[in-house]
């Protein structure tokens, strides 16, 4: 079973926003991690880079494919998380705890386009039949 | 992640044992294949390290027999079998007149006269319509028998004793690839991984009883996610990837395997290709980042497009960004500097052997 953490924001893309004032600390979320195996490398953006909410900003890799990351929400980056660079299977050991990028939200309204965490629990609940 | 897909893929006769084992399943080639049990990575070592089991009873099988059946052979298939020995192996592709390649296959020396073709899954159709294509005028019995016979791989160090204890199945006497028949069995000592190893064919309920047995003494079974990184550090083509219609085996430096001193289809072609170079070439680029160059990313020149990724893996084995490429010859010299657009970036490589993996065949 998939770990979802009460409080977070949730998109349908699997990405959590964990929010902290005006700023936005952006993952994947267990379930994603779980459906990808082993990641081995994490694109990310560079702090200043602009990120759009629903478009995508980087890419987790496992052994076999890319996958997207797509921001759940507007603003600038403000830092990135450095030591996914050299361990990127941190994500595998704690997806919520090794977060991706932090965000500088410039529309804290588009999390309410989000889902919380019992809305995500269902979400998956019905992508995994 | 979509979970609506009609279900129109074909199932092995291991379909079942692989839905009791969890695998993650996905379409391959026409048939729903595992792609992964305990994971690439696992299973990728149990291979070099150990002992790995493959169903690969998508792959395709036909039979060529009678008075001609070496001359046919030898008309549409690059290597040359002129008078081999029963037991013996050859791999090579069949190609078309222009020198593209109509799918890479191994054939097997049965008996005089009577070979077995083993081609691939996704090929199938193709392949059959183009050996009746061109069997005019030969005096043979050509039969597609994909159905009939499942097929597994054992492969890594271990696959001998595995063979022989689990199986009960003896093969040490079969050297690298050599083919021997046990009543209706095929057993061959061939792969697709680097590793030593064997394949065996039979039917779906023999099939099925090796694999039970296999596992049960703690086999890893293994996906094709695994297969194709192995193949791939091993510098093995993938039909599809680095051989298509479009890249010739010329082009794809497998030309060991093309015999240009006999006739075949696509022979004048080849030979042309061959005396005259290529405009394209496979190669080997190692980056000297992390990032993934992954099956259809541009390979760069001084930001010109110069070529195209056809395989690309952070390899396990080496812990390096490596992929093959298909670029213009001139870039192809190793130690070139050759850069690939991922994403939004582009990171730096360069020009190395494509082979990331030293191959350990029992010879």
């Amino acid at each position: 079973m998939a770990k979802v953490i009460e409080g977070l924001y949730y998109s349908e893309s699997h990405e959590y926003v964990k929010v902290e004032g005006n700023i936005g600390i952006i993952g994947i979320t267990d379930y994603a991690q779980k459906a990808l195996g082993n990641v081995v490398y994490v694109d990310m953006p560079e702090v200043d880079d602009e990120v759009e909410a629903g478009a995508e900003f980087g890419a987790v890799e496992s052994v076999k494919a890319a996958s997207d990351l797509y921001s759940p929400v507007s603003g600038t980056v403000v830092e990135v998380n450095e030591a996914l660079e050299d361990a990127p299977e941190l994500i595998n050991q704690d997806a919520y705890a090794n977060w991706i990028i932090k965000v500088e939200m410039s529309d804290e309204s588009e999390l309410e386009n989000l889902m919380d965490a019992a809305a995500y629990e269902a979400f998956c609940e019905k992508e995994g039949h | 992640m979509n979970n609506n897909m009609e279900q129109k893929e074909k199932r092995t006769c291991l379909y079942d044992k692989h839905v009791a084992l969890g695998a993650l399943m996905s379409p391959f080639g026409g048939f729903e294949m595992p792609i992964q049990y305990a994971g690439i990575a696992v299973e990728h070592q149990a291979v070099r390290e150990k002992v790995g089991l493959f169903d690969v009873s998508h792959m395709g099988e036909v039979t060529v027999r009678g008075k001609d059946a070496e001359r046919y052979v030898q008309y549409i298939f690059t290597n040359d079998i002129a008078g081999a020995p029963v037991g013996k192996i050859y791999y090579g592709m069949m190609c078309y007149e222009n020198g593209g390649t109509v799918d890479d296959l191994l054939v097997y020396k049965m008996g005089e006269n009577d070979f077995f073709l083993v081609i691939n899954a996704s090929n199938i159709d193709k392949d059959w319509s183009w050996m009746q294509q061109h069997a005019e005028g030969f005096d043979i019995d050509l039969q597609n028998r994909s159905d009939d016979y499942g097929q597994i791989a054992v492969q890594g160090p271990e696959s001998e004793q595995v063979m022989e204890q689990v199986l009960g199945i003896p093969c040490s006497e079969l050297t690298f690839y050599t083919v021997k028949t046990i009543d209706d069995v095929i057993v061959s000592r061939t792969g697709y991984t680097g590793e030593d190893g064997f394949e065996v064919y039979a039917t779906p309920d023999y099939i099925r009883a090796c694999w039970d047995k296999l596992i049960a003494a703690g086999v890893q079974p293994c996906g094709l996610g695994c297969r194709d990184t192995l193949r791939f550090e091993a510098g093995l083509p993938l039909y599809g990837d680095e051989l298509t219609e479009e890249i010739s085996p010329i082009m794809a430096g497998l030309s060991i395997f093309v015999k240009l001193d006999k006739a075949f289809i696509g022979r004048d072609a080849l030979l042309k290709q061959k005396e005259e170079g290529v405009a394209k070439k496979l190669v080997g680029i190692e980056l000297a980042d992390k990032a993934i160059p992954r099956h259809g990313y541009t390979v760069l020149k001084d930001g010109q497009p110069i070529g195209e990724v056809t395989t690309g893996y952070h390899t396990l084995s080496t812990d390096k960004s490596v992929c093959m490429a298909l670029v213009d010859s001139q870039y192809a010299v190793l130690g070139t500097g050759l850069d690939i657009q991922i994403r939004k970036k582009v990171f730096a490589g360069k020009v190395v052997k494509k082979l990331f993996y030293e191959k350990r065949y029992k010879k």
